[in-house]
């Protein structure tokens, strides 16, 4: 690559802007002042055993953890057959249906969560629980319709069609040859749907009750009446995990597959 | 018909019915009720815009993500451009670097500027320190600090969608204008730019809309005075039992980002110059 001053100094500043905020997150984290302090004075590991012994963040973290999952195995289960049909089959008006399978990226997901806390929950009696899972669902749905289609539609349709030729059933030749050439775009689509999920903040925001509170609300709530490194340590943790997260989709898909 | 016709039917079918009870449903009927007030009225979407206090909350919103989302393009372009254009060692580095950030919690990307910019933040101890200002500097709950929490929120998806675009553009065009006489600005802005305008309008469609409808950042960066559209449907809702109200905000959010996408949308296809082939 030819040297440009200008192009250089941008680009390293924009990487800069990216990383030092969340730099400075791991440094304080690790002060030994109750409030918040940067430069740090003292070294602690306090603040996370602060944080993994608040029964709080510790059950809201499971119940994000459960719902994510739970929301994006069913989007799995429902999406993945939806994206085969509108690859494969000449569905009528398939564009439109396309669209409306993704419509809930269009719809802000403070009005998702809204919407559903006035019908179901207020209206026809809910638990709060159900609400949440069904508008993570909804905002999974997206990923899963967007990545697995794709990955479908490079798939060589032949190859199915040899199958039935002989003697596959639609059923068989969609388990036998589809399904097997299509588990790494299932598995980036549940990623990413997993992994926006568990970061979702608006759509949980009105579906949160009594024992029901995402880690993410949580966190914000949090913030709102305190501002001690145990913040910091939490974000720490969660950082920790995306970096994991990170690892094994580029050990498995490689990041491209997500981005 | 006959079974072999209904079945990509039967695959839809699942999803469609999950879609039109928890999505279309719940949403027709909380919009519903807003347009009828003994008969059929308007009264509350044109209360909402003649309210000096509504709108400039609207005007905010809009605003906001507006300055957002030209920062993101003027940022987003250049470090794009630097990731496609790196050897491929670097670029899968570069690339970690940007999705980072993106697929870290936005509760905590906001956080992050809590530290920076608040009264006993980063910005205000040193600049004390170094005796540069008596008092602290008002930075956070500012549209100031919404502004830059959104652009550090929606930058990397910005520099994602365009990389893409860059690497799949062929370098030899870029040659070719050199060989002509072209220094590389000039180039860069003629030929490489006017190509890449459709990942530009799609990323700032992303952008923009998100800006738009985001909760978290104006809810943590903004404070009780810089209400945008989405903090004020939570607050209509919540603090101030307002349901009609909350729902009026929710319709106009998703009609400004539709009316959002097809303008860019109509933009992009003003500007494409790839040619009819391409497009």
């Amino acid at each position: 690559m030819r040297k440009n001053v200008g192009l250089n100094i941008i680009a390293a500043i924009v990487f800069a802007f990216l990383l030092i905020p969340l730099f400075i997150i791991v440094i304080t984290s690790f002060g030994t002042n109750s409030t918040i302090q940067f430069p740090i004075k003292g070294f602690t590991f306090e603040w996370y055993s602060k944080v993994f012994s608040n029964a709080s963040f510790m059950d809201s973290f499971v119940l994000s953890l459960e719902v994510a999952f739970i929301g994006t195995l069913l989007a799995v289960l429902v999406g993945v057959p939806a994206a085969y049909s509108l690859a494969r089959h000449g569905v009528f008006g398939r564009n439109w249906v396309k669209s409306f399978f993704l419509s809930p990226t269009i719809v802000p997901g403070l009005v998702v969560g809204y919407a559903l806390y006035q019908f179901i929950v207020i209206q026809f009696q809910f638990p709060i629980i159900q609400g949440l899972l069904l508008g993570h669902f909804l905002i999974c749905l997206p990923y899963v319709i967007r990545v697995v289609g794709s990955t479908i539609e490079q798939l060589d349709f032949s190859i199915e069609e040899v199958s039935w030729t002989l003697g596959c059933t639609k059923l068989q030749a969609f388990i036998k040859i589809v399904l097997p050439n299509i588990t790494s775009g299932i598995f980036a689509a549940f990623m990413l749907a997993f992994i926006n999920s568990f970061n979702n903040i608006p759509v949980s925001q009105f579906l949160s009750g009594p024992g029901v509170t995402m880690l993410p609300t949580n966190l914000m709530n949090y913030i709102e009446y305190n501002y001690d490194p145990s913040v910091s340590a939490l974000s720490v943790i969660l950082m920790l995990g995306t970096i994991v997260l990170m690892f094994i989709i580029e050990k498995t898909l490689g990041l491209a597959s997500i981005s | 018909m006959t079974l072999r016709r209904k079945i990509p039917y039967i695959l839809l079918a699942p999803g469609m019915i999950l879609l039109i009870l928890f999505l279309v449903l719940p949403l027709v009927s909380i919009i519903f009720p807003t347009f009828f007030d003994g008969g059929f009225t308007l009264a509350n979407y044109i209360s909402f815009f003649m309210d000096e206090y509504n709108f400039g909350i609207f005007w905010r919103t809009l605003k906001i993500s507006l300055i957002a989302t030209l920062f993101c393009v003027l940022l987003g372009v250049p470090t794009a451009y630097y990731i496609a254009q790196s050897p491929k060692k670097w670029r899968s580095l570069l690339m970690s670097i940007t999705l980072f950030p993106l697929l870290t919690n936005s509760v905590v990307r906001s956080f992050a500027w809590i530290t920076i910019l608040g009264q006993s933040g980063i910005i205000n101890t040193t600049f004390l320190n170094l005796g540069l200002i008596s008092k602290p500097l008002t930075l956070l709950y500012t549209e100031f600090s919404i502004m830059i929490g959104s652009v550090y929120l929606f930058l990397p998806l910005m520099v994602i969608t365009l990389v893409g675009i860059f690497e799949n553009i062929d370098t030899s065009i870029m040659e070719a204008a050199e060989t002509l006489g072209a220094n590389r600005l000039l180039a860069f802005m003629k030929v490489i730019l006017p190509l890449s305008v459709p990942g530009i309008i799609v990323g700032s469609i992303l952008v923009f809309t998100g800006s738009m409808t985001a909760y978290t950042t104006p809810q943590l960066l903004g404070g009780n005075r810089n209400i945008m559209l989405a903090t004020f449907l939570y607050q209509n809702a919540t603090a101030l039992g307002n349901w009609k109200g909350a729902s009026v905000i929710a319709l106009i959010m998703i009609v400004a980002t539709l009316i959002v996408m097809k303008l860019f949308d109509w933009v992009a296809k003003r500007l494409d110059k790839r040619g009819e082939a391409n497009a």
